[in-house]
């Protein structure tokens, strides 16, 4: 079992709550996935300026300096956010690869959590209410976001186990469900040149998902793609950096709620989390059929 | 009539509530108020009320009711009147998963769609669905009957016994040994009363009847060398 909370704003002038909103809906999810959760949201988008989010489990060491040694190191300037274990580097787009290969040498220990030009995750073991917490999530802004709660089947319960999972720039994904034939499709995708940071099965839908879009597909044909290609339980929900998606596995026996107004689109696993948005009362609420796409862009 | 508001008082002692009015009460009428998508409302009630649920519910509301007469104003989440024993449960919105699983007896009306499942296992309960269906409903339904006024989902009735499926819709498969059957005066006559019964004005000629074509369940002698 695990929790999945999403939002897609329609309406900007919901852009400053996002983050309040979404960790609303996220704590609501907490007694179905107690050991770890996580938290992708899109904002803050432009100006030549890309962003990457790292992770490290001794923080005052390796956040230590990290924005000077970066800029000797590209000769351009690098900005840097530390929030407790995390930190946002803000980068010149032209230069977000040199960054990522600087930073495997300058601090090895560290973990890319995403990359790309809007998009931040935040993720940690503890209960939702904590992870949210520590990175001060009810202060973000953003134009859509996704949360995950998770209740650990298929890996371990680690910070890099945990939801969402990122594997091309400003991509994300989570999940509720486990996949059976993981193993057989990551040898095939790291055969095509993906990588892989963990043993999960979640991460190798992430990838599927990344290695599509990169070979020229819309977020809508790579998720059908997918419901030909993953086997296993499923209900994912995608974020890319202007679209939103939800897909269930054609048994769908783990739970989805929608809800659309003209201010957003929400997805709930239950319909518990949904409950403080603005306008619920009168949403049009629905459970997203089997095997079936659903995506939005802005 | 009793309010109750669940936000303020909880769960269990909503549940606690309804539970000691077993036996003999003149408090037969209550309203649930504040339910924000709760789980278990009203689970294991076993007196004659009249219980509204105002709003939309979480997982297995009105589950293993006896007697009472239950009303969602809302939605309702994943295993609604799960083995119902006896009474009604009526939903003015949608239903999730599996709602009536395992029912054993009373009256479940959905006035929307229900999803995938409906009625999986049943035996003994009757369901009247306005809307549509999800695929694998009335899976090893065992005896009751599922009426169904839109449309059904794939694999309707894999597996059946004995219980009688109505669509008045489309049904885009039928499940193992699940066959479309001849519609007799005495379903017309069963049909008519659970339309009624289930608040519903379809007239009973639109529709179709399925049942189980007993080859799955029943031993073949055929087969015998098999065992």
């Amino acid at each position: 079992m695990c929790g999945i909370v999403g939002l897609f704003l329609k309406d900007k002038s919901l852009e400053p709550m996002l983050g309040a909103m979404l960790t609303d809906m996220l704590i609501t999810m907490t007694d179905r996935g107690p050991d770890s959760a996580g938290i992708a949201i899109y904002g803050g988008a432009g100006d030549g300026a890309g962003k990457i989010t790292v992770q490290s489990a001794n923080p005052l060491v390796d956040f230590a300096n990290l924005d000077a040694d970066l800029h000797d190191s590209l000769g351009v300037p690098v900005l840097m956010l530390v929030k407790s274990t995390h930190a946002v580097l803000e980068i010149p787009s032209d230069q977000m690869d040199a960054a990522r290969s600087a930073l495997a040498s300058l601090r090895p220990a560290v973990k890319v959590m995403s990359a790309g030009d809007s998009l931040e995750i935040y993720k940690e073991v503890g209960l939702p209410r904590d992870v949210a917490a520590r990175f001060d999530v009810t202060k973000m802004h953003g134009t859509h976001g996704i949360g995950h709660t998770r209740m650990a089947t298929e890996s371990a319960v680690t910070t890099m186990g945990a939801h969402p999972f990122s594997t091309g720039p400003d991509q994300c994904l989570v999940h509720n469900g486990s996949l059976s034939n993981h193993n057989g499709l990551r040898r095939e995708l790291i055969r095509e040149g993906m990588t892989f940071e963990t043993q999960n099965d979640t991460e190798v839908a992430a990838a599927y998902v990344s290695h599509k879009l990169k070979s020229g597909m819309n977020l809508g044909q790579a998720l059908e793609a997918g419901l030909e290609d993953l086997d296993g339980f499923y209900t994912f929900v995608v974020g890319t950096k202007d679209g939103f998606g939800v897909v269930r596995d054609p048994i769908a026996c783990k739970p989805a709620v929608m809800a659309e107004t003209d201010q957003y689109v929400a997805f709930g696993s239950e319909f518990r989390a949904m409950v403080n948005l603005p306008g619920i009362e009168t949403a049009r609420v629905w459970e997203p059929e089997p095997a079936t796409v659903y995506f939005w862009n802005h | 009539m009793q309010t109750f508001d669940l936000a303020a008082r909880g769960l269990r002692e909503l549940n606690q509530t309804l539970h000691s009015l077993q036996g003999t009460t003149n408090q037969t009428a209550w309203e649930i108020v504040n339910t924000k998508g709760s789980h278990s409302i009203a689970v294991g009630v076993d007196a004659p009320l009249d219980i509204t649920v105002q709003g939309t519910t979480g997982y297995y509301c009105a589950g293993m009711n006896k007697q009472a007469t239950i009303r969602i104003k809302g939605n309702a989440g994943p295993g609604v009147a799960e083995n119902m024993m006896s009474g009604s449960v009526i939903i003015d919105g949608d239903a999730s998963q599996y709602a009536g699983a395992t029912g054993r007896g009373g009256l479940l009306v959905i006035k929307g769609n229900a999803s995938s499942r409906c009625g999986i296992s049943m035996k003994g309960i009757e369901i009247v669905v306005h809307g549509n269906i999800g695929h694998m409903s009335a899976f090893m339904a065992q005896t009751g009957a599922l009426v169904v006024c839109g449309d059904a989902g794939e694999a309707l009735g894999d597996s059946l016994y004995e219980a009688r499926l109505y669509v008045r819709g489309s049904v885009k498969s039928l499940g193992a040994d699940c066959i479309e059957k001849e519609m007799r005066p005495e379903h017309l006559a069963q049909l008519a009363d659970l339309l009624k019964r289930g608040e519903s004005d379809a007239n009973p000629a639109d529709f179709k009847r399925y049942g189980s074509a007993r080859k799955l369940y029943t031993f073949n002698i055929d087969n015998a060398a098999a065992y």
